[in-house]
């Protein structure tokens, strides 16, 4: 224990910095993909033979190892293997894979009936969708970005195999120092904690986004 | 990219030590050993909370832990624990592939209609006999998706191996990048992904074996088929 607080005290700003960048790896993906899996989602949702599409290149995406990924798209991006956007991309696509799978599944989810009283009200298309649909397809999309928030923050250690930064180069720096534990239960316990973290917040933005639930719970 | 490594025949070679074949039955060995532990904890875990109902809450709260633990500290961890080898990388493995096998086993189980399992009490089936005759060949399906799942992401992360000392396909990526020879890197990534594709194949093709034509569909020409829920599929580690 004294171990691990003597390490912190020496260094503290190289575990802050590794954390924040691993905040950024694990959390810039989820959202960019969590932005793009709206309209892609309802595309899926509308169209079948888009969503055969979707569901295939999902399932692609997913056969294909992170490490490899990461390896790979050097090679077809033409950056550099140590350049951090290997890893934002590699993981939006993961991300993107698993959200507009639940975007869909979400939006099938709701109950035509509800789409029906909202054109009634006098609803056009957008505001419907903005206002009615979406929101009720919140709680199956939220699920999926729980799913690929936790999935994200504990992949992002792997980028520190081929010397990308994170949580991961607390683990190779304990491996370095002949597995000199300090370190590397500080980056267990800091990712874990920001797994838990993310999933908290993300439970409560929610609970936030969808007062019915509770309104109605029984 | 560069393809030079990746179609040269020499690395091809059946008998050579650091040839694909090789590399491949050590990566294949890895996995087969994590999977086969995992399954032989999760399985009977998964079955009897499924069943009972018991204790549900602390095993998929511990699953989502155990989903968010990084497998690169866990080995790490385990290293330091009980020293350079096998064990340790297996470890690591194993923790990585009981958190989708538990779940689905759970889910499986769950999702087998209440009057199924009414109906199999009522014939006189011991709850022994319901588990095994009943809910898990209805469940199988979803079970041996969690498998799959598993097993994609053991395949990937048992790169990892390599990392510390051992063999496996992580050898062609860790060489390649601390030797700068680019191609290499290129045919162990290709290869690694062209494995996991493979796994996945074969335990589909398991999964038509084994299950039930009754099950999924296929007995029931005439009878609307029943749909179920695909299990949710879970990145790649």
């Amino acid at each position: 224990m004294s171990e691990i607080w003597r390490y912190l005290e020496t260094n503290g700003d190289d575990v802050l910095t590794a954390l924040v960048q691993h905040i950024w790896l694990a959390l810039l993906p989820v959202a960019i993909a969590f932005v793009l899996a709206l309209p892609l989602g309802a595309l899926v949702h509308r169209y079948v033979p888009a969503r055969h599409i979707a569901l295939t290149a999902g399932s692609v995406i997913y056969t294909v190892p992170s490490l490899a990924l990461l390896l790979l798209l050097p090679g077809i991006l033409g950056t550099s293997v140590l350049d951090p956007i290997n890893v934002v991309i590699a993981l939006t696509l993961y991300s993107l894979a698993l959200l507009v799978r639940t975007t869909a599944d979400g939006l099938d989810a709701v109950d035509t009936t509800v789409l029906q009283a909202a054109t009634a009200m006098g609803y056009r298309p957008v505001r419907r969708w903005f206002t009615v649909q979406l929101p009720l397809a919140m709680p199956v999309i939220l699920t999926g970005l729980r799913v690929a928030t936790v999935a994200n923050v504990s992949m992002v250690s792997i980028a520190a195999l081929i010397g990308i930064g994170g949580l991961g180069q607390l683990f190779t720096r304990g491996f370095q120092l002949g597995f000199y534990l300090p370190p590397i239960i500080i980056g267990l316990v800091l990712s874990v904690a920001l797994a838990v973290i993310a999933d908290v917040l993300i439970v409560a933005l929610q609970r936030g986004l969808t007062p019915w639930a509770r309104a109605g719970a029984r | 990219m560069s393809l030079d490594y990746l179609l040269d025949a020499a690395n091809w070679s059946l008998t050579s030590p650091d040839g694909f074949p090789q590399r491949i039955l050590e990566h294949l060995g890895y996995t087969v050993l994590a999977l086969a532990i995992a399954a032989v904890i999760a399985f009977p875990i998964g079955l009897l909370i499924g069943h009972t109902g018991r204790g549900a809450l602390v095993a998929i709260n511990l699953g989502n832990a155990g989903r968010a633990l990084p497998t690169l500290g866990v080995l790490m961890l385990a290293l330091g624990l009980v020293g350079i080898g096998l064990v340790p990388v297996t470890i690591a493995l194993v923790v990585l592939a009981i958190p989708p096998i538990l779940a689905t086993t759970y889910a499986g189980i769950r999702s087998v209609a209440d009057e199924t399992v009414d109906a199999a009490r009522g014939v006189g089936m011991t709850e022994a006999q319901i588990a095994w005759r009943v809910e898990v060949p209805i469940a199988l399906p979803i079970m041996i998706g969690g498998l799959r799942n598993a097993s994609l992401q053991v395949v990937s992360t048992a790169t990892i191996a390599a990392y510390v000392g051992l063999g496996g396909l992580g050898r062609y990526l860790f060489d390649g990048l601390a030797t700068l020879q680019y191609d290499q890197v290129v045919a162990g990534a290709i290869v690694i992904a062209m494995l996991a594709v493979a796994v996945d194949l074969a335990l589909a093709g398991a999964q038509r074996l084994l299950v039930s034509p009754g099950v999924d569909g296929r007995g029931a020409r005439d009878r609307p088929t029943t749909v179920r829920p695909e299990p949710q599929p879970e990145p790649a580690g």
